[in-house]
């Protein structure tokens, strides 16, 4: 949809209210959310993408080195990647500090 | 982790068929469960949705999060849409107005949509033998609408409609056993699954997809708002579930059972409840009732699995 979401009156929605654009919800930033973001430390990361695998919210990407770090336009800084990842090279740092 | 070992992590599928800007709680591991069933599942994959939590934090108009064919339902028909859609394309490709091709039809719900509301045309999805995968997002109660008891609710959970109190234990009823009453309609193919073990889970999608016939998947996906745990715990509280016995991975393949993991050590069914909020008022007596219970069933499990 071209259009802001919030621009989009109920009388342009398609018949049946049927969305034709996949997956546009990513309009929608998440990462407002957040109280907290998760930090890696690139120098202890194994590249394992076991945060990857784990986040609910699509929100970890694979750098170009191969290390993975979050995607903070959607990341909602549950804290499962630092929970789980193997070595520990992720920590949860609060927005405001 | 489970078998596979963590390296395994990077040889999933990159392509994401639920994209981001979905609006689930922090740490919900249901919509991992979405996200990895998608993955393992393909992009040929024609989804019918019952209402609950899946449904409303993917699709608020104009938004969807779906990369795929969806359709939302009502509460109780996702089994009856997709045996339509099934039966319809398979008219269609007879045909020739299609091309043939191998499609997967999938029906999901959470576990009051299944175990309560389309407990019927589930059961009649199955009876009539669509070639389709029904999967059950068990939270354990109705999450979407404010944490109600489900008839998959375990025993002694407090909801918000089956409160512990003085005079209350909570939940008060034992869990429905879903997967069982899939198994008793004699389907090709019935799996338990949970998030936290991530390649067991994918793996049994794409084999239930695979099957000739209907498939019946129950995930338990740990919600971590109507549990009352922190949500970093989720994937924690997944595994505690499976190595306490409380939720036992298995598949039946055929009517042939097998374990799909056995854990090293048994953990005390305490190690999984005591800190989750909805369990909080239990005490030890009322935790080894639950412990007792637990294992009979766990029991049974590793009985079939290990007969022929
Ligand atoms: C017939 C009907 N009754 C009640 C509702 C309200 N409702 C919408 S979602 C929901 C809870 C869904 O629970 P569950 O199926 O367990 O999915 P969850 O939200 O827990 O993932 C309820 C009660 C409805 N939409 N339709
Ligand atoms: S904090 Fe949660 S949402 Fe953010 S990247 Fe980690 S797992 Fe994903
Ligand atoms: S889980 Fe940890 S070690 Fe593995 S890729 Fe993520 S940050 Fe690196
Ligand atoms: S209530 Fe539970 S299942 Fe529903 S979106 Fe939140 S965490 Fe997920
Ligand atoms: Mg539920």
């Amino acid at each position: 949809m071209a259009k802001p979401i919030d621009e989009i009156t109920w009388q342009e929605l398609g018949i049946g209210a049927v969305v034709t654009e996949i997956g546009n919800s990513v309009q929608y930033k998440t990462g407002s959310w957040r109280s907290e973001r998760p930090v890696v430390k690139k120098e202890h990361c194994i590249k394992c993408g076991v945060c990857w695998l784990f986040c609910p919210d699509m929100s970890i990407v694979q750098t170009p080195e191969g290390h993975f770090t979050a995607n903070l336009e959607f990341c909602k800084g549950c804290g499962i990647c630092a929970k789980e990842c193997p070595v520990g090279c992720i920590t949860m740092q609060g927005e405001e500090a | 982790m489970d078998k596979y070992s963590v390296y395994s992590a990077r040889l999933v599928d990159q392509t994401e068929y639920m994209a981001p800007g979905h609006r689930a709680c922090q740490g919900c591991a249901e919509v991992l469960a979405v996200r990895l069933i998608l993955k393992a599942l393909g992009r040929d994959t024609i989804m019918a949705m019952s209402t609950g939590c899946m449904e409303i934090i993917s699709s608020p108009l104009p938004l969807t999060s779906w990369r795929i064919p969806w359709i939302h339902n009502a509460f109780e028909n996702s089994s009856a849409v997709v045996s339509g859609c099934e039966s319809g394309m398979k008219a269609m490709m007879r045909k020739g107005r299609i091309p043939q091709k191998k499609i997967n039809f999938v029906a999901m719900g959470g576990d009051g949509a299944t175990a309560d509301i389309g407990m019927g045309p589930l059961s009649g999805a199955l009876e009539r033998g669509h070639d389709f995968l029904y999967v059950c997002l068990d939270n354990e109660a109705y999450m979407n609408t404010g944490i109600q008891r489900s008839s998959s609710t375990p025993y002694g959970a407090s909801t918000t409609t089956s409160p512990a109190g003085k005079k209350s234990i909570g939940q008060h009823t034992q869990k429905k056993n879903m997967a069982q009453i899939a198994v008793a309609h004699n389907i090709p193919y019935v799996a338990t699954a949970c998030t936290s073990y991530p390649f067991d889970l994918m793996e049994k999608a794409k084999r239930a997809a695979e099957m000739n016939g209907a498939a019946y998947l129950h995930v338990l996906s740990v919600c971590p708002t109507g549990w009352r745990i922190p949500p970093e715990e989720a994937i924690k509280y997944g595994r505690l579930a499976v190595e306490s016995g409380m939720f036992p991975l298995y598949e039946v393949v055929n009517g042939k059972y097998s374990l799909s993991y056995k854990p090293p050590v048994m953990i005390p069914v305490k190690e999984y409840l005591a800190a989750q909020g909805r369990y909080r008022h239990l005490t030890d007596t009322d935790l080894h009732k639950i412990e007792e219970m637990a294992m009979q069933e766990y029991q049974r499990i590793v009985r079939l699995s290990e007969g022929d």
